[in-house]
């Protein structure tokens, strides 16, 4: 049975095609507005003495230098543990995996994991990382809490990205005579592979703004020299942006926005590298 | 930088040919301090002003809380510990058990204020009589006329901190007579600028927090006076300094462990924290102590300490004589 009423239909369907358009414009705008004002208070303060100097009481003299280099190695140190295993895990439960009880809950777990709160996860990197294993509140500890708490997120996207490879690539691959491994190494990792690097971007920019396990573990406030070695002790970006926007003084409140105008540009360099490859990679495999 | 460097290079060799005792640049080590982060604006002064001293020294500064501080305290993984409360009794049967001594040295005042909308108008001062009216718990208090007969007939918006902060603690403590006990039924936050922006939007709130977030917020905030029985008090400098703004004024301290006292840059870094904080604790928002209560803690921490070093002197000696 069809309507008569036809302009009423398309008034309906108009109001639905602008709701949802709204919906999504009001995302962007409150990404812009938070934008316009981050770099309103923060942006007169972005100049090479705050990224080369140490915290400070002094706003003037303040700078972001051990914060910045600390994020830096956290991230570094971080990606070189989480990616491998992450990846392997994700290749392993998609590919090699044999579908029965056990397998289900092991992926339901894993899907668990992903909400966990990261305090959680700060705690358990504080028993496990800094007490049991030693290694106090250094980079090293801090690295594989967050590692723990990407992990998930990256077995995930690894195997949504193996799924979305064609099913008719891997058969043909088998009626060739080749072996499970080959197929996966040769034809279906390729193929994943930009979705794959999608959900790595995704988890370390997750790594990247978080605070509270850092915090949890003992990632200190303020520190004036730039870790050597992944031993040493480290504070990270928003540990600083925290404590300055917690603090009484405008001038901190400022500081922290131009912390936060720092770790915004770092998000964006690792994103746009990501880009770069993820484009390469499509190229090539076409 | 290389100017600097070599600035530095040359002043060092000038202080060493002069043959002073000056220990400048010429110790190195670790200071790990960890604890409250009500303290830590005054420790991060101390630190920076070290530091430009004693190049060498790495001194590292946490904000794992006045407890969470003293849980490594206590097992000797730091040697010094913020604290805005007095060490707690399982606290030290942990030092204890531990064989952490310590000493406890005051550094600063640390006012509460109360305060309210610029825009009210009614109150002039509360008495603590008053204050405890309004936020012991299970307090009936919902409007100013219930707080005192003849403001108006307006809902009274509270705000304070979160239970986990130790402003929290001390406010319900002074107030209320037993820390952790308060009505709950106000707006909390942990971040005391978001009090702030509470306050000065609500011409009927009322709330409470440390006195530098009041002064940095003069003008969007009026500071009420507080009346324990013998007269209202404003806070500022003077009257939380001299003890007559009571009963929300409260010293903050910090812990040295022994253990930590008998390594030099410790022993310095303490010394050198005693001897600054009057001055660094005013700069950064905080009430300094009279002049003579630094320097009684010094000349405590120095004796104190010597007869630490002095401890470690004989049992060299001991081991010397043994060796022979």
């Amino acid at each position: 049975m069809i309507s008569p009423d036809l302009s009423r239909r398309y008034f309906k369907a108009k109001v639905f095609h602008l709701f949802c358009a709204s919906v999504a414009w009001i995302g962007v705008l409150i990404l812009g507005v938070l934008l316009f004002h981050v770099t309103r208070e923060g942006f007169p303060w972005l100049d090479m003495q705050f990224i080369n100097d140490f915290p400070s009481r002094f706003p003037k003299k303040a700078g972001i230098n051990s914060a910045l280099f600390g994020t830096l190695w956290l991230i570094g140190f971080t990606a070189l543990f989480s990616v491998p295993i992450g990846i392997a895990a994700g290749v392993y439960l998609e590919e090699f995996e044999k579908k029965n009880a056990f397998s289900q809950f092991v992926d339901l777990n894993i899907s668990n994991l992903a909400g966990v709160p990261s305090i959680v996860y700060g705690m358990l990197g504080l028993v496990i990382f800094v007490r049991w294993f030693g290694l106090e509140e250094s980079v090293l500890a801090g690295a594989m809490t967050m590692s723990l708490l990407i992990l998930p997120v990256i077995i995930i996207s690894t195997r949504e990205a193996l799924r979305a490879v064609p099913g008719t690539i891997r058969q043909a691959a088998f009626a060739l005579g080749a072996t499970r491994w080959q197929t996966v190494y040769a034809h279906a990792l390729p193929q994943a592979f930009p979705g794959i690097l999608t959900g790595i971007i995704l988890a370390l920019s997750r790594a990247i703004g978080e605070t509270a396990p850092l915090i949890m573990i003992g990632a200190l406030t303020y520190v004036a020299f730039v870790p050597e070695g992944p031993m040493d002790e480290f504070t990270a970006l928003p540990i600083q942006i925290f404590n300055w926007a917690s603090r009484p003084q405008k001038e901190f409140h400022e500081l922290a926005a131009a912390a936060i105008l720092v770790l915004l540009f770092v998000l964006l360099l690792m994103n746009s590298i990501a880009v770069i490859i993820r484009h390469r990679l499509e190229n090539r495999n076409r | 930088m290389k100017r600097l460097l070599m600035f530095f290079a040359l002043s060092t060799v000038f202080l060493l040919s002069l043959g002073g005792n000056s220990l400048a640049g010429k110790i190195s080590g670790k200071v790990r301090i960890d604890g409250s982060s009500t303290v830590f604006p005054i420790t991060e002064a101390v630190a920076e002003e070290f530091q430009k001293k004693h190049r060498k020294v790495r001194v590292t500064v946490g904000i794992s809380g006045t407890g969470g501080g003293f849980k490594k305290f206590t097992t000797g993984q730091t040697d010094i510990n913020d604290a805005s409360r007095p060490i707690k009794s399982s606290e030290k049967k942990k030092a204890a058990k531990n064989g952490i001594d310590y000493m406890v040295i005051p550094v600063a005042y640390d006012g509460l204020s109360v305060v309210i909308n610029p825009d009210n108008d009614f109150v002039d001062h509360l008495t603590t009589t008053e204050l405890k009216k309004i936020w012991q718990p299970e307090s009936t208090v919902k409007k100013w006329s219930d707080v005192r007969p003849g403001w108006p007939d307006k809902a009274i918006n509270l705000y304070g901190p979160g239970v986990d902060s130790g402003t929290f603690d001390y406010f319900t403590k002074a107030v209320n007579g037993k820390s952790q006990a308060s009505r709950s039924d106000f707006t909390a936050s942990e971040d005391d600028n978001v009090l702030v922006m509470g306050v000065a939007g609500d011409k009927y709130a009322l709330g409470y927090f440390g006195y530098a977030y009041y002064k940095e917020n003069k003008s969007r905030l009026n500071v009420v006076a507080i009346d324990p029985g013998d007269g209202p008090v404003k806070p500022d400098e003077v009257t939380i300094n001299d003890g007559s703004y009571k009963p929300l004024s409260r010293p903050i301290f910090i812990y040295v462990s022994k253990p930590g006292a008998q390594r030099t840059e410790v022993n310095e870094f303490v010394k050198f924290y005693i001897q600054n904080a009057g001055e660094l604790s005013k700069e950064v928002g905080y009430i300094p102590l009279a002049e003579k209560d630094y320097k009684a803690s010094l000349e405590k921490f120095e004796k104190w300490s010597n007869n630490l070093l002095g401890e470690n002197k004989t049992r060299l000696n001991v081991k010397k004589a043994s060796l022979r």
